[in-house]
């Protein structure tokens, strides 16, 4: 099999290049990228990327694989390298620290911007904060996202503005702690969407749900969270 | 919580608010001009003129004009403050993208009045 892998080291490199490997596959097995990036590395120590659990649950290794973006450790060759030819490249719009690794620092501080975290201000309770079961499922399809940057990065309005628009994985985390029931902060929390970049840059077009691997739906809390801006503003 | 003071409503929410509506308020004035285009294969300069000199017909154009010029006003910011940034163009995008921005406010203001000139004009 031919992959062709973008390599780029800053100390040595003024610019990146595509790199081809012929690769000789074991037969009768349909490899994962990351499996394959694995036997890269034997032949070539020198490549860059990060891995972690090799299944799916770190988000680690997201990178744009033959054009499309997607966890190489969950995405099987057979289904991506249709012609025989594998083309790796890193997260599109963030800057290349090295090879296949990128610089999340952006990703993470709009991340930040959106206050992860529960936020209440009644007095803490004996034991713990209970939940109907009703109001537990609403944070399903917004809590399972492991912040792998797939769906960000795929986002044009992010591309753009990375430092203004929050980006698919913020918002829909952003909705997460809006949908909770126990969360007290939903005013301001919502008072800080509301200018024309964080939450209204974008423009609907599902890049985010065409690529999340974990099959999490940001334009849709996208959505509720216009939904909810509205209600608080008519 | 992101600064900007060149957008038409200075609210995220507010200027989605307003497209959408602008958006509707022309699809309705140009579908039904259509439809009046369509029941009336035949129309002369005369009944055309009379159409326009009706204060409802003058009423719907002047808010489609006023829906245009925010409608458009809200895109061309947007499209603005996507491409015409340091990110894209460098380090004088900021004076590049307040020309562009006060070009498209004038001349829809320019517009507006021409508009309003022509339709009462008639």
């Amino acid at each position: 099999m031919l992959v062709s892998l973008y390599r780029y080291n800053p100390e040595t490199d003024t610019k990146p290049v595509m790199q081809d490997y012929e690769l000789d596959l074991p037969a009768g097995k349909d490899l994962m990228v990351l499996d394959v990036l694995e036997l890269l590395k034997r032949k070539d120590p020198s490549i860059a990327y990060r891995r972690s659990c090799r299944e799916g649950v770190c988000g680690s290794d997201g990178m744009n694989i033959n054009g499309t973006n997607g966890l190489a450790c969950i995405t099987p060759v057979s289904s991506v390298a249709k012609g025989g030819k594998l083309v790796l490249r890193p997260l599109p719009g963030l800057p290349v620290v090295r090879d296949l690794v990128v610089d999340m620092t952006i990703f993470y501080k709009q991340f930040e911007k959106v206050q992860p975290f529960l936020i209440n201000d009644q007095p803490t309770p004996a034991i713990e904060r209970l939940q109907s079961p009703e109001d537990r499922e609403k944070l399903d399809g917004l809590y399972e996202c492991i912040l792998c940057a797939c769906c960000s990065t795929n986002c044009p309005s992010f591309w753009w503005n990375p430092d203004k628009f929050i980006g698919p994985a913020g918002l829909l985390q952003a909705y997460r702690f809006l949908a909770d029931s126990r969360d007290t902060a939903t005013n301001d929390r919502l008072a800080n969407l509301e200018d024309p970049f964080s939450v209204f840059r974008c423009r609907g077009i599902m890049n985010c749900v065409a690529v999340c691997p974990k099959g999490l739906n940001p334009t849709r809390a996208i959505g509720h969270i216009r939904t909810m801006l509205l209600q608080r503003a008519t | 919580m992101v600064t900007n003071v060149t957008s038409f409503g200075r609210s995220g929410l507010y200027d989605w608010v307003i497209q959408r509506i602008t958006a509707v308020v022309l699809a309705v004035y140009f579908v039904a001009l259509l439809g009046y285009l369509l029941i009336n294969p035949d129309l002369t300069y005369q009944q055309w003129q009379a159409l326009f000199a009706t204060t409802w017909v003058r009423i719907a154009s002047l808010l489609a004009l006023l829906a245009l010029c925010a409608h458009a006003w809200i895109g061309l910011w947007t499209i603005s403050t996507d491409y015409l940034t340091a990110d894209m163009i460098g380090a004088k995008a900021t004076v590049i993208r307040f020309l562009f921005q006060t070009a498209c406010v004038v001349l829809m203001f320019i517009y507006l009045v021409w508009g309003i000139q022509i339709l009462w004009g008639i």
